[in-house]
């Protein structure tokens, strides 16, 4: 029984409801920020280094040291101890501090990864972590472009952990809500304002008018602004120092998820496509059997 | 004709299944060790490579080498090809015991296992744009679908048997079950083809530390293609080794006529895994030969070689000759899902990962676990087709 015909056509038509429209994969709108948008400003012109940073992130969120037996805060990496680093670059044009945290996406990747909604846009378009619904499946590790997403390796009840901009803990008044006037713990302790909260428009116009007003000082670009979508955290690095060489990554404007769940979107939409392959497949089976019934009761006759 | 399955029989603790009740075993204590202490306790896994060897061989392989149940499946029901009837029973057996350890994978490579009950359950607050969901979801469903597609093996044995409390259960639930089957057939064709093209789609989350000769969005069809490949492949093989071993008709025949069906999946592959590359201007990368341009010729390798060899009609019905094609397939497939999900996975320069020896020990007992769950079943309950030796000669 030769089936590479006719049977070569139908395993095409199954492949191409499985990779409908797998080209132009437009299914999916560019998220925006939302109204009343919250971001930081790094400036990395004015960070000493100090990482007075680290250590109120660490109190605020209640995280523990790297190890026990320590003298300092001696964290070199974001972990599961740590949502908030500072590092240094040292390069020919000189060095420069970078602090790392969550950048809080406008279209965050770990959000689409996250099975339950664990990880969520929140308030302020602030990204957070609650653990009510998280599996530990670290799904949002593998798609954040950031490696932020850090998991608690050592424990046996893990935890993510990550920068949540201080949102349910700066306050301590109502859950979900930033306490007025209180920052953030790493703006509100930064001695020299290298990190500021604010209004993301108001962030935006900030980081433009720092750059008019002293050109020479800066690399010209804002980071965030359109990368991978859009941050809501955005930095200013020092003149002559790349972005890449801080560890921000070059990516182009294209979110993550974009592409990824524009083409799940696609095969799924409204969910007419399984609902008509299971019709399909149905039918088949029903002709399957009824002839295969037929000739059993043949036999039988016989 | 309808082909009667009866069960092998014989005793079960031989000295084989003793030692894979020993591999078993140890996983059974090093699980003990990974719950209490964490997973950094018994992997080497990393907040660069938080997904490892029980991701990329248990699940996502494993689910992969479950496809027999679905490849048959599509043959005989959805194209109509009764005289592979005989290889559905024992394919969907491997199926439902490949789901299961990737299911089973799963629950020991999540960290916050005591959630899982809510991911079938809370479903306000399902993420609809999460790629996984549908894949967990999907598994979840099918691994219970082969089951039951698998149940009436089990109802006509404990029919047969005394009158027992199992007995009259299957007494009651067998014309249940015939009446379902129509839909759950159906059902088990369909929740594969949407969750394995989607396992495909789902690492392209990894967006840019995806290499780019894997970061396509052909991927889905791609992954679909080859877990069919993948099932017949698996199926040939496993019909070969338990006839073999348990001395029933080898219905080599109707193995080499898979064939027909293994080759256009494999060109299918071929075609579109390099058109696909071509068109996306990615010659640079395939012709790099660096590690992953060469992982990336193997690949194609693996799938169009046995393709040409099952082409060759005389020879494809040499037992030997279609082991080596069906052993390839295997590889490619799972050479294929193996660099999606690890090899190719590219968190940075300072990050890097090999399994640690329990995480390997761990996914060996699973494994040992499946064969030794396998034995048993088609020593007890109707699962091969043919005539027991005993019974042919009387």
């Amino acid at each position: 029984m030769n089936i590479s015909r006719r049977g070569a056509l139908k395993v095409a038509a199954l492949g191409a409801v499985a990779a409908t429209g797998v080209r132009e994969a437009e299914a999916r709108e560019r998220p925006v920020p939302p109204e009343d948008a919250t971001g930081m400003l790094y400036d990395s012109t004015l960070c000493i280094g100090c990482k007075a940073c680290v250590a109120a992130c660490r109190r605020a969120n209640e995280l523990t040291l790297e190890r026990d037996s320590t003298l300092y805060d001696d964290s070199v990496d974001l972990t599961g101890h740590t949502a908030n680093i500072i590092k240094l670059h040292q390069g020919d044009e000189g060095y420069a501090f970078v602090k790392q945290q969550c950048m809080h996406c406008v279209d965050p990747a770990c959000a689409s990864a996250c099975m339950m909604g664990s990880f969520q846009k929140r308030e302020n378009g602030i990204v957070t972590w609650v653990p009510d619904k998280c599996i530990g499946c670290r799904y949002c590790q593998i798609a954040c472009p950031f490696d932020v997403p850090k998991f608690e390796w050592d424990s046996p009840l893990p935890r993510m952990v990550k920068c949540q901009m201080c949102l349910d803990k700066a306050g301590g008044q109502e859950p979900g809500q930033l306490r007025d006037g209180v920052d953030p713990a790493c703006c509100e302790v930064c001695p020299r304002e290298a990190v500021i909260y604010g209004d993301y428009e108001e962030l935006k116009a900030e980081a433009q008018a720092r750059l008019d007003a002293n050109p020479e000082r800066y690399n010209p670009r804002v980071y965030g602004l359109d990368d991978l979508g859009g941050t809501q955290v955005l930095y200013l690095a020092p003149a002559g120092v790349e972005f890449s060489d801080l560890g921000l990554p070059e990516y182009g404007p294209e979110s993550v998820p974009h592409t990824p769940v524009g083409l799940q979107h696609k095969i799924y939409k409204g969910f007419v496509a399984p609902v008509a392959l299971y019709a399909v497949l149905a039918g088949l089976t029903w002709r399957s059997r009824r002839q295969a019934d037929a000739e059993a009761g043949q036999e039988v006759a016989t | 004709m309808k082909a009667q399955a009866t069960p092998v029989g014989g005793k079960l603790l031989t000295p084989t299944m003793k030692g894979l009740l020993i591999l078993a075993g140890i996983a059974v204590i090093l699980l003990v060790w990974r719950f209490a202490a964490g997973l950094g306790a018994v992997t080497n896994l990393s907040d660069g490579y938080p997904w490892g060897l029980w991701i990329a061989f248990d699940v996502v392989t494993g689910t992969a080498l479950g496809c027999g149940g679905y490849a048959v499946a599509l043959l005989v029901y959805a194209f109509n090809k009764g005289k592979y009837h005989p290889l559905v029973r024992s394919a969907l057996l491997a199926s439902a015991l490949g789901y299961t350890l990737g299911a089973i994978g799963v629950l020991i490579d999540v960290g916050r296992v005591w959630w899982t009950w809510k991911l079938p359950l809370f479903f306000w607050t399902w993420n609809l744009s999460s790629i996984q969901l549908e894949v967990a979801l999907c598994i979840m469903l099918y691994t219970f679908v082969l089951w039951i597609e698998l149940s009436p093996a089990f109802l006509e044995q404990w029919a047969k048997g005394p009158d027992s409390f199992l007995k009259r259960f299957a007494a009651a639930a067998t014309p249940r079950i015939t009446r379902a089957m129509p839909w759950l057939i159906a059902l088990g064709m369909l929740l594969p083809t949407m969750h394995q093209s989607s396992l495909g789609n789902m690492i392209l989350l990894a967006g840019p530390k995806l290499h780019p000769l894997w970061y396509t969005t052909w991927i889905p069809f791609l992954f679909l293609v080859s877990c069919i490949g993948m099932g017949y492949g698996v199926t040939i093989m496993e019909t070969m080794i338990s006839r073999t071993v348990y001395k029933r008709p080898r219905e080599t025949h109707v193995l080499a006529g898979l064939s027909d069906a293994m080759v256009v999946v494999l060109l299918a592959f071929v075609v579109i895994r390099m058109g696909d590359m071509i068109w996306q201007g990615k010659l640079e990368y395939v012709l790099a030969f660096d590690r992953m341009s060469v992982l990336f010729l193997l690949e194609i390798l693996l799938h169009l070689v046995p393709a040409l060899m099952l082409m060759n009609k005389a020879k494809r019905t040499d037992r030997t000759y279609l082991f080596r094609a069906s052993l390839m397939i295997v590889f490619g497939g799972a050479l294929y899902r193996f660099s999606a999900y690890w090899f190719a996975f590219q968190p940075g320069e300072h990050w890097s990962y090999f399994p640690a020896i329990p995480e390997i020990l761990i996914t060996v007992g699973l494994v040992a676990f499946e064969i030794a769950a396998y034995i048993v079943i088609i020593k007890r309950f109707p699962i091969l087709t043919g005539r027991p030796p005993a019974a042919a000669k009387a």
